[in-house]
């Protein structure tokens, strides 16, 4: 079924949690307080590297008010020597992560947490616990990590048989690489640097819980899933599932970064001690030390070319910081760099590098803005030596349907082209723009494109028909941009009903099936479709009722317009039966009248995106201005228009704010220097021009509405088209990120 | 040491309250007064998610210290709408699919009301400069600033 009707699928209509929303009663997870509740707070290491000898809580328990105290002792420990996952998360790493075991790796690991009556109790007994540290040499960069002679921050990794920090490695090949650099006319190789940065929701981590007398958990915290929640938080305390009732509240942002715990399992044990409900709320500087970052890069891209433009062999190597303990999102650059393109001769290494950070947590396309931009970069290079428009080249090299992807699998559709010419008629790329408007003052034009896998996976769907005849739908996924919109559309069209008489909610763990993360850019592609499928067998069951009514068959009838009719003149002369009257009826015919459908997910093709930026260079002060921003992708189909143009916009400003402003600054100790809002710059309102989104719909065939996915591939081409713009203003090439003031300027100066 | 007692209006209610001396205004709006719309990114006065007004003058309520509160008119989000009539920018963000995830959103209608209330006919610039202190990570703002134009030209005409 490929439902293209459009009464409400493809309409603005208000998202069911707006008003909430506006009015200040939405209820994120700091919002939440229980009768009795204790206050919480995380001991964290001041120590970037050491070993922890013991840790004394003594002194902390006395305090009065002190409820309980937790360390490392009680979290339930994955040993070293065997790899327990959790979707793509280790649980070595992750109870290692939430507090320390054997060694603080970064400054503001976890190495205890309190509850006590009030926040300055908590922070008071958090002072008095006592922690032999044995202060070992940190390291923080890619460079120096991998040096020998480094410190090495884990024993048990090895790396070519040697004590490494490199802690795993990710290979794709395709034909002949060095064939493929033999055959070229042209070959350039670049070596670019990214910086670390924050997914920087507004939102902190925070979490109440409750642990009851008869050990049963109630959990409320904001995540991308709640599944995610009580999954992680049973292996780590070892409290089964059925006990943990993981409620959603509404999410203040997380852009990748809340698919993983890091308050619930140590709450939960601070509740279990105390015998209270304990909420803990992180500061922003907690945020920023010791949750999130995206990693930074240190990255090698080497581009074979024909004199047509005809791409021969790429290779890049990828190293990407993971932090204290491993796991970077190697799928992304290596998968994704070269994956738009046809180009037979592929060598694409990753490499994940553990250091004295913070560790790392997937942000928005995990991974591919770093290839996107090492990759984007040197393809302008190579379009600029051989004479060719960046964009044809581009066209020319696209991959085909029925190609073999680097990353496994043969494609289906691809509307990468079709990106690529919205982006060459649009009338930005062709407007005049004035190189050297004033003196001091230059401007450029860059483009970029970017790829990203997309994902299906999990999800649960309740469509119940309420006794008075209107639809409340459940789902499992956290709404982190208008999920609920969406999918209030696609249900709205189906039952054939008004939009107003559907109410789209988020279950909790115990409520709804089990439902993956929000994440992957999954979610409404997901939804859409086991919602589909539930109305389809809802629309059967109103069908059978009217049938048992009219003592007709079901097959002679059909459901139109939210209401069940004769489907010809040969079933019979019926006053149509609306859901209205059918729901009334509901018990004396049968019973209730609802679905809960539950799938694995598939078809969730990939997401392409090319964008077109304008940038000004002031050239005495370094900083870089984006004048104007059109960013093409394909949708597949939009369920709900202002919020995919949303996701676009957002995911392009978040990388103008990667390309040219936000960072980590380490001092000389390995702690963070810059963990606050006012230091760690994201773009404010007015640093951004507004962000034209060019909405391509060539719907999924693989979909029921066509839904691509849409979240995370608008942020894979900003750092390349900007530097690209940046280049094309000033002739020079930046290689590293961000193009910040101070880094313009120096290296304008250098270029003299 | 003992709490200090307040006595102030918020939302054009009178209200009374204890705080410690060293609690801010947030603290208080979201601890003692129950009013939790008011939301907390930074707590150092950067984010603009805790915007509230003091009699009419914009204030980030994690940098005012609770005391401050006394004999003075507190606005919250919560006052915002009339019953269940939105305010026009309440309206319009809405409307405009303005808030994603919505934590930034109470203050930067607050904020955005402010602004509106100085300069009922802002260009495009000065509602970006206007909102620069509310930080939004989800929209890349693009149509918040809209729905801010928007709401200023219905409530032109409207006046």
């Amino acid at each position: 079924m490929n439902e293209m009707s459009t009464k409400w699928i493809g309409k603005n209509t208000i998202r069911p949690d707006g008003a909430d929303k506006v009015t200040g009663r939405a209820g994120y997870a700091a919002d939440n307080t229980m009768p009795g509740m204790m206050w919480g707070k995380v001991l964290r290491s001041p120590h970037a590297h050491a070993v922890i000898r013991s840790i004394d809580t003594s002194k902390a328990e006395a305090l009065p008010g002190v409820k309980a105290v937790v360390t490392a002792k009680d979290i339930v420990e994955f040993p070293l020597d065997k790899s327990v996952m959790l979707g793509i998360q280790d649980m070595r790493w992750m109870c290692r992560n939430v507090m320390a075991r054997e060694k603080a790796l970064f400054h503001g690991h976890p190495v205890a947490a309190v509850a006590a009556i009030s926040e300055e109790v908590a922070a008071q007994a958090c002072a008095l616990i006592e922690v032999d540290y044995e202060v070992l040499p940190h390291v923080i960069e890619i460079e120096d990590a991998i040096k020998d002679g480094a410190p090495i921050l884990h024993d048990f990794i090895r790396h070519e048989g040697k004590p490494s920090n490199i802690a795993g490695t990710m290979v794709l090949k395709a034909g002949d690489i060095e064939k493929g650099f033999a055959e070229a006319d042209i070959v350039i190789e670049r070596t670019f640097t990214t910086r670390p940065v924050h997914q920087g929701y507004i939102e902190p981590h925070a979490c109440t819980v409750s642990y009851a007398a008869d050990g049963r958990v109630t959990i409320w915290s904001s995540s991308q899933g709640q599944f995610m929640v009580r999954a992680m938080t049973s292996l780590l305390t070892g409290i089964p599932q059925s006990n943990i009732r993981a409620i959603p509240a509404e999410i203040g942002g997380g852009f990748g970064a809340k698919t993983i715990v890091y308050l619930e399992p140590v709450a939960v044990l601070l509740s279990k001690k105390s015998g209270r409900p304990v909420k803990i709320v992180m500061s922003r500087d907690e945020v920023q030390r010791a949750t999130g970052p995206a990693p930074g890069s240190l990255m090698t891209v080497k581009i074979g070319a024909k004199k047509d433009g005809t791409l021969v062999a790429a290779k890049g190597d990828f190293y990407l910081q993971a932090g204290g303990l491993p796991g970077s999102p190697l799928r992304g650059p290596v998968g994704c760099s070269f994956a738009a393109y046809a180009i037979p001769n592929v060598l694409s290494t990753g490499y994940d590098v553990v250091s004295n950070r913070s560790k790392v947590a997937a942000y928005r396309a995990p991974g591919a803005p770093h290839g996107a931009f090492a990759a984007e970069s040197v393809l302008d290079e190579i379009a600029q030596a051989l004479g060719l428009d960046p964009l044809d080249m581009r066209v020319r090299n696209s991959a085909k349907p029925g190609d073999k992807a680097i990353y496994g699998p043969n494609f289906g559709d691809v509307t990468f082209v079709e990106t690529i010419d919205a982006i060459r008629k649009h009338p930005h790329y062709s407007a005049p723009l004035e190189k050297n408007p004033r003196p001091g003052v230059k401007r450029g034009r860059g483009v970029a494109s970017g790829f990203w896998y997309n994902a299906g996976g999990e999800s649960s769907v309740q469509v119940n028909i309420t006794e008075d005849g209107n639809v409340v739908v459940t789902t499992g996924h956290p709404d982190v941009g208008g999920s609920r919109a969406s999918i209030a559309n696609v249900v709205a069209e189906l039952i054939g009903i008004e939009h107003s008489r559907v109410n789209v909610i988020i279950g909790d763990t115990q409520t709804i099936g089990f439902s993956n993360l929000t994440g992957g850019s999954r979610v409404t592609f997901a939804s859409a479709l086991v919602a589909t499928a539930a109305c389809e067998k809802v629309v059967e069951q109103l069908k059978d009722r009217a049938a048992k009514i009219w003592k007709i068959e079901a097959d002679a009838i059909k459901w139109q317009d939210g209401m069940a009719l004769p489907a010809g003149d040969n079933a019979g002369k019926f006053p149509p039966l609306s859901l209205k009257e059918l729901a009334a009826k509901a018990n004396e015919m049968g019973g209730p009248i609802g679905n809960q459908t539950q799938l694995n997910t598939t078809g969730a093709d990939p997401g392409y995106a090319t964008h077109c930026v304008d940038v000004e260079v002031d050239v005495d002060l370094g900083i870089v201005r984006v004048l104007r921003y059109t960013a093409a992708q394909d949708v597949g189909r939009a369920l709900h228009p202002a919020y995919v143009e949303g996701q676009i916009q957002g995911g392009v400003v978040q990388g103008i704010g990667w390309a040219l402003s936000e960072e980590y600054l380490y001092d000389a100790k390995g702690r963070v220097d810059n963990a606050s809002f006012l230091d760690y710059r994201m773009p404010v309102c007015s640093d951004v021009p507004m962000i034209e989104p060019i909405v391509i719909e060539i719907p999924n065939s693989k979909h029921p509405q066509g839904v691509r996915g849409v979240g995370e591939a608008p942020i894979v081409p900003p750092l390349a088209a900007i530097a690209n713009a940046v280049h094309d203003a000033l002739g020079v090439r930046f290689y590293d990120l961000p193009m910040s003031p101070p880094r313009v300027s120096a290296r304008l100066e250098a270029a003299g | 040491m003992s709490k200090l007692h307040v006595t102030t209006s918020v939302n054009g209610e009178p209200v009374e309250f204890l705080t410690d001396p060293g609690a801010s205004m947030l603290d208080a709006l979201r601890g003692p007064l129950g009013l939790t719309g008011t939301k907390e990114g930074c707590g150092t006065g950067d984010c603009g998610a805790c915007s509230i007004t003091v009699d009419g003058r914009l204030v980030c309520a994690c940098l005012m210290l609770a005391v401050e509160a006394e004999g003075h008119e507190i606005a919250t989000i919560e006052g915002m709408a009339d019953g269940e009539t939105l305010h026009p920018l309440q309206r319009k963000f809405l409307e405009m699919a303005a808030l994603q995830c919505g934590i930034c959103t109470p203050g930067m209608l607050i904020s955005a009301r402010a602004l509106l209330q100085k300069n009922p006919d802002p260009s495009e610039e000065e509602v970006r400069f206007g909102l620069a202190g509310n930080l939004c990570r989800c929209t890349g703002y693009d149509k918040i600033v809209r729905a801010v134009m928007e709401t200023a030209a219905e409530m032109r005409g409207a006046a």
